[in-house]
């Protein structure tokens, strides 16, 4: 009979101990919690209040160092390909042309001074695939392709979320592979007329 | 405008503030044949119901229940997410109106209906004000109570019309609940009727009001008659169906109990039901305890508060207003307290409210036969 009053009084009282939280915290309501990381010293002496943070207008800041969506400088890359072979799940896909002698001072040389003996015009990074292993920007010698602190690039199509860093337009690079393809069929050219004169002069003697 | 002359506004067709003025103006209102009053008198609860399951129902409860848990709550729509609940009635009036294909269709449809009709009936009898009241029954406390269980039947209809196991679980629990707390709700509310000495509702206001204010109201008029009250509001949260004692819905076991099966008006017809008796019975525990339209200022000397917030449409303003306190106070426990278990529910009712209810009653008669 202790038992089952005891059970009530300790209804009773638990019901209003919660009863105060859930007021405490309606009355709360018209503060804002405010937004002291864990590692500030009065992260624990914050007030209590409304902790929702409207997305698109308010976000948490993401650290400098996040590692988020991939950028690639393309004007330091040399095209070397790393960056493709090393990706686990293959979401970076690059094309390159070779640069001609003539045109290596056009094609310039990256900020760190290292001649570009590649043109790129196509690098794509599926960022839809992008697990941000970050093996990628690990391989990368030029240091271009790197993780940036942008966590937010939704799309509604998902051809969208492929980037193209690419730097030359179609027509830029349908006249480079022409000129590269000229210069080899030239260089087969005199390779066979090499070639035949060789035998002829063979044959001659 | 000073405070004295707001109490003195009457409506200009109807002058005079006697008792029930306004109703049995309305009531005498004919088109030709139509009786256009009284199709007036039930319009008002039904509008009543209707805005006020929109603006505190619905946005009310989402806003409250957020706040409760640090968060925003709707935002987007309109300033504040005032428009939400709008949003929200676009969005159920373009559902398609399902029937499941094994449902009984007839019990299906009917059973939101029957709900509904449930909890409208006891607006009858409820005073909205000293001038206002749908039916001055006689035996209104005893109507309202009794016809809160044709709920039963509309509920039990859209759980086994469903043909749905969960719903017919909901349908099941939710009959066994009402059934049970209507025993400590009744003899509760017996006790605040033998204090009047009458069922009448508008007498049980009018035996409650006087110039010390809430000290006339029959809370504080005895020294048990906190059990009662609080009995009766304990067993009406177990009524309406809301948390703790929310077993019938159960979101975690049962999808939504007795109404998984719903969807567009039909849902909203079953929302609007469920807000309707949760005013209903914060209605009815503000008239049998709290005064109902009677104001609860005392008039202290020559500031006659009690006498300046008195009238039809101060006593509509404090019935309406007494009536959302206690939906805020049924609100505020929903957001506190977790879900009890079937037996719990039982126990609860069985062996402690019912006993002490009976013991409140007992109490209650002495109080009244030996305490002049």
């Amino acid at each position: 009979m202790s038992e089952y009053f005891s059970n009530i009084k300790a209804g009773a009282v638990t019901i209003a101990t919660g009863m105060g939280i859930t007021l405490k915290h309606f009355f709360n309501a018209i503060h804002r919690k405010g937004d002291a990381g864990i590692d500030d010293a009065d992260y624990f002496r914050q007030v209590d209040g409304l902790c929702t943070l409207q997305y698109p207008r308010e976000a948490v800041p993401t650290p400098v160092n996040a590692r988020y969506r991939l950028y690639n400088d393309i004007e330091d890359c040399i095209g070397c390909g790393q960056c493709e072979r090393a990706c686990p799940i293959g979401c970076i896909a690059i094309e390159t042309i070779k640069v001609l002698p003539e045109d290596l001072a056009v094609c310039g040389k990256t900020s760190g001074g290292q001649q570009k003996k590649f043109w790129v015009p196509v690098f794509d990074i599926d960022v839809a695939k992008c697990m941000t292993c970050g093996i990628c920007v690990s391989v990368c010698p030029t240091e271009c392709l790197v993780h940036t602190p942008v966590s937010d690039f939704s799309e509604f199509d998902r051809q969208n979320m492929i980037y193209h860093f690419g730097n030359l337009s179609r027509l830029e690079a349908e006249a480079k592979r022409r000129k590269v393809a000229e210069q080899q069929a030239q260089a087969a050219r005199e390779k066979q007329a090499a070639a035949a004169k060789a035998a002829e002069e063979k044959n001659g003697q | 405008m000073s405070i004295a002359a707001i109490s003195q506004i009457r409506l200009p067709f109807l002058m005079g503030n006697n008792l029930n003025a306004w109703s049995d103006a309305l009531a005498g209102l004919t088109l030709s044949w139509f009786p256009l009053g009284l199709v007036i008198i039930a319009a008002i609860p039904l509008v009543f119901i209707a805005l006020y399951a929109l603006t505190y129902g619905v946005y009310g409860e989402r806003k409250i229940s957020a706040f409760m848990q640090d968060r925003l709550g709707p935002m987007e729509v309109g300033k504040w997410g005032i428009l939400q609940t709008l949003a929200d009635i676009l969005k159920l009036l373009q559902k398609e109106d399902i029937v499941p294909t094994s449902a009984d269709k007839f019990l299906f449809v009917v059973g939101p209906g029957i709900l509904f009709v449930g909890s409208f009936l006891a607006f009858a009898v409820l005073p909205f004000s000293p001038a206002f009241i749908g039916a001055n029954l006689n035996v209104g406390l005893f109507y309202a109570i009794g016809i809160v269980a044709l709920e039963v039947v509309g509920i039990l209809a859209a759980g086994w019309g469903s043909n749905n196991k969960w719903s017919l679980y909901g349908a099941v629990r939710s009959v066994a609940q009402i059934v049970s707390y209507e025993i400590p709700a009744a003899i509760a509310l017996l006790c605040g009727a033998m204090m009047a000495g009458t069922l009448d509702m508008q007498q049980i206001n009018v035996l409650q009001s006087g110039p010390y204010g809430f000290a006339h109201f029959y809370l504080f008029q005895s020294p048990i008659a906190w059990l009662p009250f609080l009995i009766y509001f304990i067993a009406s949260l177990a009524e309406t169906n809301r948390a703790p004692f929310d077993i019938p819905e159960a979101e975690s076991e049962l999808v939504a109990g007795y109404f998984t099966e719903y969807s567009g008006m039909k849902f909203a017809v079953i929302f609007l039901a469920e807000y309707g008796s949760m005013f209903m019975v914060s209605a009815i525990i503000s008239i049998v305890f709290l005064g109902g339209w009677n104001s609860p200022l005392p008039n202290l000397g020559s500031v006659a508060l009690y006498d300046w917030t008195s009238g039809p449409v101060w006593g509509a303003f404090w019935i309406i207003s007494k009536g959302f306190f206690f939906i805020f106070v049924q609100m505020w426990l929903r957001w506190t307290l977790p879900r009890l278990r079937v037996d719990q529910l039982m126990y609860l009712c069985w062996k402690v409210l019912t006993p002490f209810a009976f013991i409140s009653f007992v109490l209650t008669a002495i109080w009244e036969i030996y305490v002049p």
